[in-house]
Formats: structure tokens, sequence, C-alpha cells
């Protein structure tokens, strides 16, 4: 139906499309919260980088995307034993969605049609393995946000009502968007995203000009556009690869470790959760950029992203958190 | 002569009409009238079915589901087509009221290229009622036709065979290489950030040119574009490079470059600039002030005040209904309702499935989900009312604070005296706390009546934006003795309390005021009419009937 814009033909957006290409590599960090005007290419980003993951392996008919015949929940009843390759799921979650499309509940049809207790998987089983998408995520009703912050922290989608009693694996990265005039995010919600971007419009003309023009020829002639940039689609998606093999063995110097842990503490950061992140982090751009270990540069320009959500509000400073985490970031490295 | 306004909106919708997929859609905002109803007449010319839709519009409407009724009756799973199935274009009235999650499956559905196009019928009244941003975002045109007198709106629209030649040609026309910049820049003067906007208007320069026929654009489909694309958006008025003198400037490119510095002014035709300025609505910075209010007002409160509830509510006794995609079914009620009619259904259908239920059985389950009330007692506590009923009125207080905690309402309190107003108590459910503010509560001294109204203001304001329904309960005799800068003197003291009242009755909040004179009367009811409401005079010695009135009052 529609065909998502190719990744590599997003116009600047450097941070945005970085963040997204570490959760490719390693989905264990925890997701990607956007914020920022509309019209930057938030939406756009997210299905683009689906588009560029490589296939999965599924069991053909499976709700929940098992990888292997025997991991499919038995619930499901999957007969076919055969795998097929399937494109990254990428599931939207709309605002005001309810608890049943989210967790999944007992399918309606089957019981008032044939009297049947089935369970009919919601959008949490369609995410699995995959991306789960909320477009203005600071707007989500706080139920739905408990809900996710709970299945996204343990991997699992419990249902238990009308009778039902279902596990199923759920895990998925969450890439959230949203505009921070409409609200602010729940402080729970905002330290379980791994790492946060800004986006801003770009204020240089030549670049907007840019913007409007690919999309423009996007839209014309789709066909011509994506053949395009399919070669430099094919690297990224490369580099991912290469990059999700390399993680095991990139290695993580004692030094850097010192280094997160003092940065953490410079910034005021609450938790281990921001140290953890921007360890992870800086592992998976080592890796995508083929170093063998983790140096300070990496440090130096995953710290924004990692941790610029996590500090305290501070009403005085006015430059903004991305802005005094540089500053402390310059300041710990010297 | 035709209306500015009436000929923007033709155009829009013969452009529209050229290329709906591209152009997305229009939001008309006016309330419905004569004008409006010859435009939805026109709508016609649109190539895609008219669908007209509703803010209630349910997921199962939208996206297609399964059809209770046809499934029940055949046994098997029946499922309707939804709107989203076949590209047209949706009519939605009242998209003002369009609650968040709806407006983000239809911006869904226009991000999907499914070539839906889409027309809000925006009829709000106050700058701060208006349909969401994230769909006016994303369609090309906003039309205002609430000033357009009925005389002036007659349908003027090209032939349909000449509007479906234009939709032939467009594939063909083609933008000139620095129409994109042309574009761009003048967005920047405007202060639009978003790309769609300059996206949006190339698409309506490239329909204005094939509607003429001609196979490339011109300066003025450009112009004509961005002065239907932008005026909506501008969230500034670009800087004249020379003085704001109403007549025109026949050679405006020998004097800008003088003034110019920054890149974004150096734009090929200030008479784009000025064509569109003249557009901007003349109160443009206020609207802008009200806009940033209201987005103020949203904050941290998720989609602000029109949300309904800000918890999951108590489960009510479930209703027969049908499901919509939204409200779920409760089974065991379904059953129930199913049950006694089975051996008689049995004998009718003999073949039918063991359990044979019918979609009238069908019970939809329900939530009382509505937001937690916050009750704000302003209190008087000069040294009038202090004297004359202060004991009284703390029993009364004391026993609306019980009712309060007892239907999990949250109180505040505010008392004013002296020379100003004090909140004792911010939002709260802890009834001990409240008491022991009560208790404390000293009196004496001057009646400060505007200072305790606004701080009355701020707080309402303030509960607005966490989701909470503000009530107000004001204590006084009403007998405002000192200003708002808290300088003594009668008259000033009641003119500013009067401003005060009037400004929180446009807050449209249930209020009761509770006159606490010795002789209650006059001023008490000269207040309650400021404010727009319901008076009550302190009884002697009942505060419990006090207390039920006064609930009453607000409830209702």
């Amino acid at each position: 139906m529609n065909t998502p814009f190719p990744f590599s033909a997003i116009v600047g957006q450097d941070q945005m499309k970085l963040a997204m290409i570490l959760t490719a590599i390693d989905p264990g960090l925890g997701g990607v919260l956007v914020f920022g005007d509309r019209g930057t290419g938030k939406s756009t980003a997210v299905r683009a980088l689906a588009a560029l993951l490589p296939k999965i392996t599924v069991v053909e008919g499976c709700p929940v995307n098992s990888q292997r015949p025997e991991d499919c929940p038995d619930w499901a009843h999957v007969a076919s034993t055969k795998t097929t390759q399937r494109p990254t799921p990428v599931v939207d979650l709309p605002l005001g969605v309810t608890e049943d499309r989210v967790t999944g509940a007992l399918d309606i049809e089957r019981a008032l049609t044939q009297g049947e207790k089935a369970f009919e998987p919601g959008l949490l089983a369609r995410a699995n393995r995959g991306y789960l998408y909320i477009d203005e995520v600071n707007l989500l009703e706080d139920h739905i946000v408990d809900l996710l912050l709970d299945v996204a922290q343990s991997g699992i989608n419990t249902v238990e009502r009308e009778g039902l009693s279902i596990r199923h694996p759920a895990r998925f990265v969450l890439v959230g968007s949203g505009n921070p005039e409409e609200g602010e995010l729940r402080p729970q919600l905002l330290d379980r995203f791994g790492l946060s971007v800004e986006v801003r419009s770009p204020d240089d003309i030549s670049e907007r000009v840019e913007v409007i023009r690919r999309r423009d020829a996007f839209e014309r002639d789709t066909e011509k556009f994506l053949r395009k940039w399919q070669r430099e689609d094919g690297k990224i998606r490369k580099a991912i690869l290469a990059a999700r093999d390399a993680l095991a063995t990139t290695r993580t110097p004692d030094a850097i470790l010192t280094d997160c842990a003092t940065l953490s503490v410079a910034l005021g950061a609450d938790g281990l959760r921001g140290e953890l992140t921007l360890l992870r982090a800086a592992r998976a751009l080592a890796a995508y950029e083929g170093a063998t270990a983790i140096d300070r540069d990496h440090l130096r320009r995953i710290a924004p992203i990692a941790m610029s959500h996590r500090l305290r509000r501070d009403p005085l400073d006015e430059a903004g958190s991305v802005a005094r985490v540089e500053r402390t970031v310059a300041d710990t490295f010297g | 002569m035709t209306s500015p306004d009436w000929f923007r909106a033709l155009t829009a919708l013969t452009l529209l009409a050229i290329d709906p997929a591209g152009l997305k859609g229009l939001t008309i905002r006016a309330r419905p009238g004569p004008a409006r109803q010859t435009l939805e007449d026109e709508l016609k010319i649109l190539p895609l079915p008219l669908r007209r839709i509703h803010p209630g519009l349910s997921d199962t409407q939208l996206f297609g589901g399964l059809n209770v009724a046809a499934s029940l009756a055949e046994g098997r799973m029946i499922r309707d087509a939804g709107l989203a199935d076949t590209p047209s274009a949706l009519v939605l009235p009242m998209a003002e009221r369009t609650p968040p999650g709806l407006a983000a499956r239809l911006a869904q559905l226009l991000d999907a290229q499914t070539g839906h196009a889409l027309l809000l019928l925006d009829e709000g009244a106050e700058p701060e009622e208006a349909a969401p941003a994230c769909l006016t975002e994303r369609l090309a045109f906003h039309v205002d036709l609430s000033q357009v007198p009925h005389a002036e709106a007659r349908p003027l629209l090209p032939a349909p065979a000449d509007i479906d030649a234009a939709r032939a040609r467009l594939p063909n026309v083609t933008l000139r290489p620095d129409d994109a910049e042309t574009l761009v820049a003048l967005a920047a003067r405007f202060g639009i950030a978003s790309l769609r906007a300059p996206l949006l208007a190339q698409r309506a320069a490239l329909a204005l040119a094939a509607l003429d026929a001609r196979a490339e654009t011109t300066d003025d489909d450009l112009r004509h574009a961005a002065e239907l694309v932008y005026p909506a958006r501008a969230t500034m008025i670009p800087e004249q490079p020379d003085a704001p003198e109403p007549q025109p400037d026949e050679t405006p490119d020998t004097q800008t470059d003088s003034h110019t510095t920054s890149d974004l002014t150096d734009i090929p035709d200030d008479l784009i600039v000025e064509a569109i300025a003249a557009l901007l609505p003349p109160d443009l910075l206020t609207q802008l002030e009200k806009r940033a209010r209201a987005s103020r007002a949203a904050q941290g409160s998720g989609a602000g005040t029109k949300r309904t509830g800000n918890r999951r509510g108590r489960p009510l006794p479930s209703r027969p209904g049908r499901p919509d995609g939204r409200a779920r079914i409760d089974i065991i009620a379904t059953l129930r309702a199913a049950a006694p009619w089975q051996p008689l259904r049995r004998e009718a259908r003999p073949d039918g499935p063991r359990l044979i239920i019918h979609p009238a059985d069908i019970r939809l389950r329900r939530y009382e989900d509505r937001s937690d009330r916050l009750v704000i007692f302003t209190v008087d506590a000069s040294g009038s009312a202090a004297m004359a009923r202060m004991a009284e009125a703390k029993g009364a207080i004391e026993l609306m604070l019980a009712q309060a905690y007892a239907k999990r309402d949250q109180v505040a309190l505010i008392a004013f005296r002296g020379e100003g107003a004090e909140i004792l108590l911010s939002p709260t459910r802890s009834l001990v706390q409240a008491k022991r503010q009560l208790a404390g509560l000293p009196g004496g001294g001057g009646t400060p009546l505007a200072s305790g109204l606004r701080a009355a203001l701020d707080l309402t304001d303030l509960a607005r934006t966490r989701g909470l329904s503000p009530a107000l309960a004001l204590l006084t005799d009403g007998r405002a003795n000192i200003a708002l800068d808290g300088t003594p003197g009668r008259a000033t003291a009641a003119s500013d309390a009067e401003a005060m009242a009037r400004r929180l009755s446009h807050l449209g909040l249930s209020s009761v005021v509770i006159d606490t004179a010795a002789r209650p009367g006059r001023d008490g009811t000269l207040l309650a009419g400021w404010l727009n409401a319901q008076y009550l005079a302190l009884p002697r010695a009942d505060a419990r009937h006090l207390a039920a009135a006064t609930d009453a009052a607000l409830t209702g």
C-alpha cells in the first residue's frame, strides 16, 4: 500500500538517525524517544528504519513472530512448521487505544459465533521482535503507559482476563515521538527510554529545500526514487548486521567504565540505568564504526542522547539538558 | 463582489478536487450557516465519495471489524469494511471536538497515502477551541468562512470537465528549479517550522498550473499557493524592509537587499510576502499568545482539559449495546442475558449452534471514568466576616470537607484577609490536613476580596492543567474594602473584585457564593451575579443544611 521513504534519503537529523541505528544494533538499549516539532520527519524515520532492517525469520502464521516452531505459544495452535522471511514488524500504537487491543483479549468473535474460548492477540504480540511506535507518546493515557512499562521491562505479556491465562513473549524496541508543547512525559516513562533525541526543523534553507525536493521526488516517482537510494540503504543495513556480530567482541576498557561512572555522578543522573545505557550505546556505536574497543570519543558523542533525559530538571538553566550534558562532558573529559 | 475569504475557499476546494491525495484536505472554520452550507454542497466536485463522519466515530467504523449481527445470524465471522478501505473524502463536522485518539488515527490514515482527503468543519468559537493540530497541520488549506456574508457565498467553481482535464494534466506539470527554495524561504519568513507547509504549497502551485493548462509553474502560481497554504500556519509577521506603509511598493527588489542581513530574506519576490501578510489575521499576535497559553495549559496533563478522566473509574453495571472496537463486551452478562431464551431459540433453530446468542443479548462494560473534582474553598477571614460568622463558616466547611472526602473529591483552601490572599492548602485528599489548616485559620483585617478571587483563578488554571474539574465555594460577606494592589478603598476594591469575578465566571466552573454577612443580602447577591454563581445565605447555626445545599449547588 504505502512504501516507506528510504532511510538514507532523510536529510540531516543525524542524531535521530544514529539513535535509531543503535537500537537496531542492540535492541536491548531500550528504545528511542524523539521529541520535537511537527513535520520534522519523526514518523518517516521510524518506518524507514524498519524497512531498512534485514528481514526476520518467523514461523508461518505465528501471531508472535516466533523464530522456531517450538517457540510458538500453545494457545496459538500454529499448525505449520515452515518458516518464512518477513520484514521487521513496526506496530503503530495509536492514542486512545484500549487495553484489550494492546495486550490481546478473549476472541469475542469466536466466543460468540462458535462458543470457543480463544485468545485474540493484541498489538504487543505483533510487535514481538520488532518495533512498537507510539506517536504523541506524551498524550498516551496513563493506564496504557503503565502497561507498556511493565511489558517492556519484563519482555513478557501476561493476560489474565475473562477466564484466560496467557503469557507470550513481547520484546520490542519502543520508539516514542511527541511534541513537547503538548505536554510533558511522566518521568517514569522518560527514564525507560534508552536514548532520547530532540529534533528541530533545520534552520538552514538549503537543507530545508533538499528535504522538500527529495520528498517531492519520492511522491511523484516512488520507484525511481527507491532505486536511487537502494544502494545507500544497503550500506547501512550491512553496517548494522556487521555491528551486531561485532558487539560481543567489542572491548570495554576499564578506564571507560570509570568514565561512565564519573560522568553519571557529575551529571547527577538518578539510578544506574543511565550509566548502563551510556555504556551499551557507546559499545553499539563503536561496533557500528568498526572500532575494536570503546574510546572516549564514542562516549562523548553518545552522552547527549543517552543522558539528557535523565537529568533532574533545573528550572534556572535555560540552556536545556543537551547543552548541560555537553558542558559536563567537556568538563569531565577535558 | 465576492469576499476574499469566500474566493480563497473556492480556490482551495478547486485545487483539492484536482489533487485530493496530495493536498490531503481543507479545514473550514465556521459555525454552521448558509455560507458553509453552500460550500458543503459544492464538495461534490471532489473526485471521491463523500463520507460524513463524527467525532465519536469508532474504530470499527473507520477500519472495519466484526459485524456482530450478521456474524451471529450466520454462525460464522462476517466483517464489515471500514471507511479506511476505500479512498474517500471524509467530512468531519464539529472537528474541534475530535478526541485525541480519533485524531491520531485519522493522521495515520492521511500519512498512509491511501488517497483519502479530510474536510474538517471546525466550529470552534474560542481560539483555544480548534480542530486538533496534528490534523490541521497535515491538510493543505485552512479557510475561515465566519466573515463571509450569505449573499456573497455563490458557488463559482470551474466546470467539472475543466477539473477533470486539470487532473489529467497534473502529472506532467513541473516546477521550476528555484520554486522549492522560494517556498521554503517564504515559509521561514513567516516562522513556519514544519516542512509539510512548503511541500503542500508546492503541490498547490502544481495544481494551479494544471488548472490553467500550463506545463510549468509561474510566479503567480507560487504566490497564489503560498497565500492559500501559509497564512493559517504563520507564527510571526515578517519584518518589513520598509515602514509598514499600506501603499504597495512598485519596485521592491531594489529596496530589500540593503535592509537584509540573514539569508532568509533574499526572497526573489517580496510581493508574495506582502500578499500573504495581508491575509494574516489582524490579531495574529493576540492569537499566538492565546495559543501559547492553551498549550501551556495542556502541560503535564496529557490531553489537558479535554481528557474526561484521570482514573480508570469504577465499573458500572453493563448495558446492552453494540461492540464498536472500543467498548469491552461483558461476556458473563451477555450469557446471562441469553440464557433464559435458549430452549425457545433452540426450538426455532434445531440445527443451530448449542448456544444461540442474538445481538440484543450483548452487554457492554461501562466505567465511570471522569476527572476528579476539586472544590476550592475560598474563605473570607477578614475582621468583619470573622466577627460575625467565622465559627459557623468553619463548621460548614468542615462538613463539606467530609463530604468531599467521601466522594474522593480533592479540596483546596484559600483564605483572604488583611492585604492579600494565601493558599492555605494546595489540592489534596487529606482531610486531616484540611481540618488542621482550618482550625488554625486566624481572622481579622480588611477584606481583599479581589485578591482572594485572583488566587482562586490561579488555582483553577493550575487544577485544569492537572486534569481536575475545579468548583469554587466562596464564603464571604462580599464587602470588599482592599483593592488588588493591597491599598484600602471601597470603590476600587469593589471594581477590582468585580473584574476578577467576571474573569472567573468566564472559566465556566460551577461555583457558589455563601453569604456570611450578619444580614445577608445586597453585596453577596451582587457578587454571585458577577461570578454567575449560585447564592446561598449562611443560615444561622445550621451548618449541616448549608453543607448539603452547597454540595447540591456545585454538583448541579
